[in-house]
């Protein structure tokens, strides 16, 4: 590589080189210079990003156990079984398809204002302040088996604390959190935003601090009030923010597995598995990997959708 | 964040695709194995003069078993100068998935422990190797071994599994609590007369006796012993079909609702909830497996372990067994299989400390001996291995239970849809599946 350059180098006419005033121009470098320096995660990126999503494509056309000798190729029949109500997959695939929409559709808004309101508090001078950033920020450092297992004996119908503590209190103390609906998607969403809310709450601080405070003294002159304040410059400042907080929570929330692996374990009958635990079972557990990764495109496309939706909602809004 | 979303996708895909170790390629078929080429004349079993071997043996003994069993590795490998054991214990929830992979890629243990009802998946999808002459080198027959366990290693003729255990349901009662109740502690009942009495006794006194478990694996086992003390199975002869939606099967599932319903048990009683329960003194019968004995007697718990109570037309309960398997490693050594074949008749002979951790020894001249006579819960409970039962020795009849009978007994003990029409939806799911299996598994 070394000779290649020099031999460049010489090999071009000297007129442009006094054109350039002696010196090299700043763009007058080996035109390989730039990816060579992105070269170490490209590598990556093509190891772990591109052959997967291609070769788990491949997977998909076939009847795929990576230890059975025989992997006869079935073309798009994976997918066509999970649009034919009746198949083996479909019922399965898509109630879980419907789990993790609810999921989704219960905890997204919460993860997305509660994170906000205790922002907005976090962002105030008070004593203490950092003491508090850190409490709300701390369960987001447990790992999710111990906040399963640790909510899973918690809100157990029988023997939990929660039901104890709402018994002491004069109320009903019988309630199956755990395995009875609506119940299981309190179960799964409360300790879910418990989980994660700091971390959304630490982006919106970020973003908070960086909205310039000349805007609020300006819209103080105005006599905006607090609310005003809040809706025009609050909100605008953190409308990149709040674009990014959606579109992750969702994807974080569409990818549910832990909690309703551990929370829940997918009860009451299979109303709580969610597309990644269902995905997991059929593709680890029972080696039906083609149909698996069926799934997993088909999952990863509505969420391809979802997304480009939110790209397309924020964008309208700024125009 | 275009990064954020790709590496969500990548998420996916690598847990729908298992793409990881995909890469690592596929074992050969078990007779392309070199090793298993010569291993007719490695070893008898009973010796191993080779050169010094270092064996690695899987299992996933992470409760409170695994210490008997590292007892047993160690004490082996000091009497043994040219062969050295080393133990790794995985829990069993993602065993079944990491020793194919390891294997696969010749990275993975030279024996393992296998489930019974695994042994045939295993097999299938040439994991583990066929122990024919294993079991002829250490001239192990049906009569040294409970024939429902020994038969039910065989996979298409051949035999994979020696079998270490048996391990089945027993009844655990409180003892205290009985006593609290207005019972005779030393009279735990046998019939379904006597066990309705006893519940009905404790009811009066404000007790919930038996506290009936809604999550699956308890609740399936739960049901499919009672499944089989009604007379009824799980699938037919030839296991083409699911059969628990027979009529057996719905009184099985309905006598254990009606206990529900009668208040001898609570609702929806969670995972793991019945064992706390019976620890904390709150319900008088727990009704598990037989590893329940040592961490009940951890936890200080006065209690004693007997058979199921008969409550349907026979004997039945549900049992599970460990099973000794050798992997089929790429370019094996075959002096770590004639090795192996030691360590497995070594530890076999050994299995009464085994039965100490909470099981019941497979061999027959384990189980005779004074040692394990002397365990009293262990050999009340192994008088239940003239009828304890497995379920079939069928590739992917795993995943047939956990995709389809797991959560229609859920549902039907969370009193969420009604047994029959849960079996017979159940059945229909299976029916699919098991053909699916054996599309699969003949390809």
């Amino acid at each position: 590589m070394a000779t290649q350059e020099v031999e460049a180098t010489e090999a071009r006419p000297p007129l442009s080189k006094n054109l350039a005033g002696g010196g090299r121009k700043p763009t007058d470098v080996n035109p390989l210079t730039p990816y060579l320096f992105m070269a170490p995660y490209l590598v990556l990126f093509g190891i772990f990003i591109l052959f997967p999503v291609f070769y788990g494509f491949w997977i998909s056309l076939h009847n795929w156990d990576y230890l059975l000798p025989g992997k006869p190729w079935v073309g798009l029949q994976n997918y066509i079984d999970l649009f034919t109500p009746g198949s083996p997959t479909s019922g399965f695939f898509w109630q879980s398809m419907e789990a993790t929409g609810k999921f989704t559709l219960f905890s997204v808004p919460l993860l997305v204002v509660i994170p906000l309101l205790v922002a907005l508090i976090l962002n105030q001078s008070f004593p203490g302040r950092a003491f508090f950033r850190t409490v709300y920020f701390a369960p987001y450092v447990l790992g999710v088996a111990v906040v399963g297992i640790l909510w899973r004996y918690l809100l157990d119908a029988n023997v939990g604390l929660v039901n104890y503590y709402l018994g002491r209190l004069g109320l009903p103390d019988d309630i199956a959190w755990t395995n009875d609906l609506p119940w299981a998607w309190v179960a799964l969403v409360g300790p879910t935003v418990w989980w994660t809310l700091g971390f959304n709450a630490v982006i919106y601080l970020a973003g908070l601090q960086d909205i310039d405070p000349a805007l609020y003294d300006a819209a103080k002159v105005d006599g905006a009030n607090r609310w005003r304040r809040f809706l025009h410059v609050t909100l605008p400042g953190l409308r990149p923010i709040l674009l990014f907080i959606i579109v992750i929570t969702i994807l974080a929330s569409a990818n549910v597995f832990g909690q309703t692996y551990l929370i829940t374990e997918g009860a009451p009958g299979d109303d709580t598995r969610s597309a990644i635990m269902y995905i997991a079972e059929q593709g680890l557990e029972n080696f039906t990997m083609g149909s698996a990764s069926a799934m997993s495109y088909v999952l990863a496309l509505c969420l391809a959708v979802i997304s480009l939706a939110n790209f397309a909602i924020f964008r309208y809004r700024e125009d | 964040m275009g990064r954020r979303v790709t590496r969500q996708e990548f998420l996916l895909m690598s847990a729908g695709a298992g793409a990881g170790f995909v890469l690592a390629g596929c074992g050969g078929a078990p007779e392309d194995n070199p090793a298993v080429q010569q291993q007719a004349g490695a070893g008898s079993g009973e010796e191993y003069k080779g050169p010094k071997v270092d064996l690695s043996f899987w299992n996933g003994f992470t409760g409170g078993d695994g210490p008997y069993m590292r007892k047993l590795v160690e004490e082996f490998s000091s009497q043994h100068d040219n062969i050295n054991v080393t133990m790794n214990t995985v829990v069993w929830a993602s065993y079944y998935q990491k020793v194919p992979a390891a294997v696969s890629s010749g990275e993975g243990p030279d024996v393992g422990i296998m489930h019974i009802d695994t042994v045939a998946t295993n097999a299938a999808r040439a994991v583990i190797l066929p122990l024919d002459d294993v079991a002829k080198a250490l001239k192990l027959k049906e009569s040294d071994f409970v024939p429902v366990v020994w038969n039910a290693g065989i996979y298409e003729g051949k035999r994979y599994g020696i079998p270490l255990d048996v391990h089945p349901f027993g009844d655990f009662y409180n003892k205290d609590v009985m006593k609290k109740g207005g019972l005779d502690p030393n009279e735990p009942p046998e019939t379904k007369d006597d066990f309705m009495g006893a519940l009905e006794q404790l009811k009066s006194e404000g007790v919930q006796g038996f506290w009936v478990p809604t999550v699956p694996p308890g609740s399936t086992w739960l049901f499919e012993a009672m499944l089989w003390q009604y007379g009824g199975d799980l699938y037919n002869e030839d296991v083409t079909k699911a059969a628990w939606n027979s009529d057996a099967g719905v009184d099985a599932l309905t006598w254990l609702i009606d206990l529900i319903k009668n208040g001898y048990s609570p609702e929806n009683v969670g995972d793991g909830a019945d064992l706390v329960a019976f620890q904390n003194g709150n319900n008088a019968f727990y009704w598990s497996g037989i590893w329940n004995i040592n961490p009940l007697r951890a936890a200080g718990v006065n209690y004693g372990a007997v058979p199921l109570p008969q409550i349907g037309s026979q004997k039945a309960t549900w049992a599970n067994s460990h099973n000794f398997v050798i992997m089929n490693k790429r370019g094996q050594d075959p002096n770590k299989i004639a090795a192996s074949k030691v360590f497995i008749n070594w530890i076999s002979t050994h299995s009464a400390e085994w039965a100490k951790a909470g099981q019941v020894p497979a061999r027959n001249s384990v189980r005779e001996s004074s040692t394990f006579q002397d365990l009293e819960f262990q050999s009340n409970l192994a008088e239940q291995l003239p009828y304890v039962r497995f379920p079939p020795s069928v590739p992917g009849i795993g995943d047939v239970q956990l995709t389809a009978l797991d959560p229609a007994v859920n549902e039907a003990l969370l009193l969420k849809k009604d047994p029959k029409t849960a079996l017979d939806e159940s059945a229909s799911q299976a029916n699919q599946l098991l053909k699916e299996n054996r599309q699969k598994y003949q390809a």
